[in-house]
Order: structure tokens, then sequence, then C-alpha cells
């Protein structure tokens, strides 16, 4: 065991976000102020999606904004947990990961909270919510109001 | 462009004994491969000088493919890691072939052995699956619940069930239990599939392929040097990759992979079609990866793989026996590198046991899948 690794040599398992990450630095820090934002390029004007680069994947340009976000997308996909890789999740299954694509069409995994596991469903519609942590916020998503 | 269809050979493979192997080392299962590899293709290390293997994912090398050379007495001028998760063991064939052709090494050893079952402590570091800081934040973890994601989908656009799914767990362990070299050789029903435990829904246990130790090896050289060897030669007709995306977050869909059009310029080199083939060995490191490849490669069309696995048309004596060793789900999980092997077995006849030979094995197909549903190569292989 250590740091990087567990006792069969397979990576080590973490429950929160590399916040150093240079490319994601704005997206962390405008989810602290509940703000979901997305790069979006100045050039050819499509969302980056995720994760965050400096570089379109597009069109390779270097310029971008980073632009709220509606809140409001679908389910793609979704999986219920029946066991858990990390202890950090050990009480919470079963649970469910979600690949939300939002309004925009940029897709990101994250929970659909508020909602029994078996409620889930390919297609329905979600709306953020922002779950604090003391040095960073989590974007879910429950059932759209 | 030159077509190399047809112009490069497997002359030798090598297997070990795989399942638990506490006392081997990932080198040393490595090192089995390569040994038995050459003792079937009647050559010494000295005559190998190409050299292709797997990076290690439990212990980071810069070159782990020069330290087995050497390891093995092999003194190569042309060697190199792959990296391509289980799309890697079809590559390293593949590889070969344009090493050859384009005069780099005559004789190529690929190799790649996994020591996943019993534990392997190493100095070095885990190499990382690429986008975990922004999937474990929100409790993603592992391969199962990656490819959960894309049986969900299956299942929401063309009405695929986890009863479908069985249908493969179940032909899969057949073979497995006419197989000595398999490790679970129990028979398995449809039942036991349905009552085992979900693990990441709507994958169960039994969608789950092994963790496995062990190794294999295939030896390619040039067409012409092939009929040199003492084994039947096993020509490299078609060769296909490709890699739609790599996050899953960015992935244009889930239940069409890189299989398509990997396996599309694999039949385009070798002038075949799908319905030529007698066998096909499709990674299955879960049940719907098998499914997903076979619609992938034109076996059957899109949303019409749960209708095709029934009935025992993927049995051996059905119309396409598929991975007649027990595959990853029942043999071993060595990453598809015993997928090669036992392609050429079946090619080469009399090499597996009576019960599991396909009649009459001329032309088959082998698939590598690896990532996040991402990497995918394809190598169409025939009797020379």
């Amino acid at each position: 065991m250590s740091e990087t690794q567990d006792k069969r040599g397979r990576p080590a398992a973490k429950d929160r976000p590399f916040l150093d990450e240079l490319e994601a630095k704005p997206f962390w820090a405008n989810l602290k102020e509940h703000k979901f934002t997305s790069q979006r390029c100045s050039a050819c004007g499509k969302f980056f999606g995720f994760p965050p680069q400096f570089l379109c994947p597009h069109c390779l340009a270097s310029e971008y904004e980073w632009i709220p976000l509606s809140g409001k997308g679908k389910v793609y996909s979704f999986v219920t947990y029946h066991r858990a890789w990390h202890p950090a999740y050990q009480d919470k299954v079963p649970y469910n990961v979600s690949l939300i694509e939002t309004d925009e069409g940029v897709r990101m995994m994250s929970n659909v909270v508020d909602c029994p596991s078996e409620a889930v469903k390919i297609g329905m519609p979600v709306e953020i919510v922002y779950e604090d942590f003391e040095d960073y916020t989590l974007p879910k998503f429950r059932p759209a109001t | 462009m030159a077509n190399v269809s047809g112009k490069s050979a497997i002359v030798g493979l090598g297997e070990t004994v795989v399942g638990k192997r506490p006392e081997a080392s990932t080198n040393s299962l490595h090192l089995e491969a390569i040994r038995n590899c050459l003792e079937d293709a009647g050559i010494k290390a000295s005559q190998v000088d190409g050299f292709l293997t797997n990076q290690p994912l439990n212990d980071a090398h810069r070159s782990y493919a020069v330290r087995l050379a050497h390891m093995a007495g092999i003194d190569p001028t042309y060697a190199t890691d792959l990296a391509l998760g289980g799309a890697t063991p079809v590559a390293l064939v593949q590889h070969a072939v344009m090493a050859i052709n384009a005069g780099m090494a005559n004789t190529v050893m690929c190799v790649h052995a996994r020591k996943r079952s019993t534990p392997d402590p190493s100095p070095g570091y885990a190499i990382r699956t690429g986008d975990e800081h922004w999937e474990q934040p929100w409790g993603h973890f592992s391969a199962v619940a990656t490819h959960a994601f894309a049986a969900q989908r299956h299942m929401y656009e063309y009405g695929t069930r986890s009863e479908d799914l069985a249908e493969i767990a179940v032909a899969t362990r057949k073979h497995a239990c006419l197989n000595k070299n398999a490790t679970m050789r129990k028979p398995m029903t449809v039942s036991d599939h349905q009552q085992s435990r979900m693990i990441a829904e709507p994958l169960r246990l039994l969608d789950c392929s092994l963790e496995s130790d062990g190794g294999g090896a295939v030896l390619v050289t040039s067409a012409e040097r092939a009929r040199d060897f003492p084994k039947p030669p096993v020509a490299i007709l078609g060769m296909g990759q490709h890699h739609p995306h790599f996050s899953l977050m960015d992935a244009p869909s889930l239940t069409t992979l890189g299989g398509k059009k990997s396996s599309e310029t694999a039949y385009r080199m070798a002038g075949l079609s799908p319905k030529e083939m007698d066998f096909a060995e499709i990674y299955d490191c879960f049940t719907i990866t098998t499914l997903i490849t076979l619609e992938d490669y034109g076996f059957c069309a899109k949303g019409e793989g749960k209708d095709f696995v029934k009935g025992g048309r993927i049995e051996i004596g059905g119309e396409l026996p598929v991975n007649t060793h027990g595959g990853l789900l029942s043999q071993a999980h060595l990453e598809g590198m015993l997928h090669v092997t036992e392609a050429v077995k079946q090619l080469r006849g009399n090499e597996v046991e009576a019960e599991r030979q396909v009649p009459n094995a001329a032309l088959g197909i082998v698939s590598g899948h690896g990532g996040n549903l991402c990497m995918h190569s394809s190598l169409i292989l025939g009797a020379l």
C-alpha cells in the first residue's frame, strides 16, 4: 500500500477533486460561488466540454471564456453502484452515478440526488444543486421541478 | 500504398498456466510465455530481433519492452511498449507486421502477462487510467461501472435485457468447461447469472471477467520466412484500430464503439467480410462488450445482438463460435493475449481439445478493446 497504489498495485482511489489542476481552477472557483460554468471557444463558438483544457478541442484556438450554464439537462446514462470502491462510499450503496448531458450539450459525471436510485431513468430532466464541502463545491443534479 | 495483407505470419505461440500463480512474478510470467513461444517456434532467443509488450499497469517503466527483452536474452533492433489497455495484445501483432514490413526487424516477439489474482509487490508506480479525478469525486470507479453505462444505454436504445447478456456468459462458460487451461470450469445457467449479485447495475457478478495471473506470447515473421518454421504458419490478413474518444464524458456513442471502424478497416485490408469468418475471439471484459462488438463487427445489425447470441449460435458447432477458449469471462483475463493465441491454435488445427475445435477453421477475427470503452483493435487471421 502507498499513496498511489493499493495492495494489488492498482491506482489508489480518491474521493475529492484535484483542485490544483491548472485547466480546471476557474471551474472549481466558480462552483464555490455556485456558478456552474464550461469553457466556450472564442474562435469557433463551441463548448469545450469536460475535462477542461487550455486549447479548444474543436479548433485548437487558445481563447475561450468560462460561460455560465443553464444548470438544466438530462440523464444520458446511469449506473447504480451495489459495491463501493472507496471507503467514503461504503455507507452510500446502493448509490447513483449519472452521465448528465446539459442543455448546452456537454456531458459530465455527476449524481442524481433527492431521488431514489430506482426512479432514475435515461432522458429524465434534471437541474443542478450545489453540494458544499469545506474547500470545494460539487455540482450534482436533482429531478427538474 | 502497399497492402500488407498476408505478408506476415504468426509462427509461434506460448501460453502459461493461468489462474492463481502466487509463486510467479509479473516478470516471470512474461518470461514463461516467451520461453514457451520460442519452444513452439523452434528457435532461440538470439534469433529474435524485435520485441513488443504491453506497458505494465502496476509498475510503470520507461521501457518495459527493452527490460524484458534483455531478461529473455533478446537483443532487439526494434522494441517498444504499447499502451492501449485491452486493445494492446492485438495491436502488438499489428506493430510487429509494421516493423517487419518497414525493415526494422525480421522476427518479432509479442508478449503480454499480468499478475492480478495474487499480490505482486512492486517498487514502482501504478499507471493512471486518465480521468479519475473527474469521476471519483462523484463515486465513479472501475471498469465494470464504465461498462454498465454502456449496458444501460444499450438497454434503453435497443431493449436489451440482463437475461440476454446471460446468454453470452453461459455460452462462454461452456467453452471454458472444455478447456483444461481455464479457470472457471463449472457449468453456468441463465438462472445462475440472474441470481448473481448486482455489482454496478445493470451488470451482475457473472457479467464480469476474471482477475487472473498468466501470460501469452506470439512470434511474428514475414510470410517467406514463416515456411521455415515447424508449425503451420497463420497469416495476418487484416488489421484495424479506432479510438473514437478518450473520456467517457466525450464519447460520441456508448452503444457503437471503435469496433465498427476498426473492423471495417481490417475487412477491407483482408478483402473479406463478416460472413466469411469461421469463428471470432471477441474481447469480453464484460458480457456487454461481446454484444456490442458482435454488432459493430457486422455479424448482426445494431440492436440485434440480443437475438444473435441465443440458440447456440455463438457456441462451438454454431454459426459463429465466439471465444472458443472461454474468454476473459471464464478462462482468464490477460487483456486478450489469449484471444490471439487461441485464434492461432484454432487455425493450426489439432492444438485444442477436440470438443472445442471449430470444424474446418480457416478464417477468424480477433478483437481488442481497452480503456473507458474507448480503444479498439482488430485482427483477421487465416491459414497461410
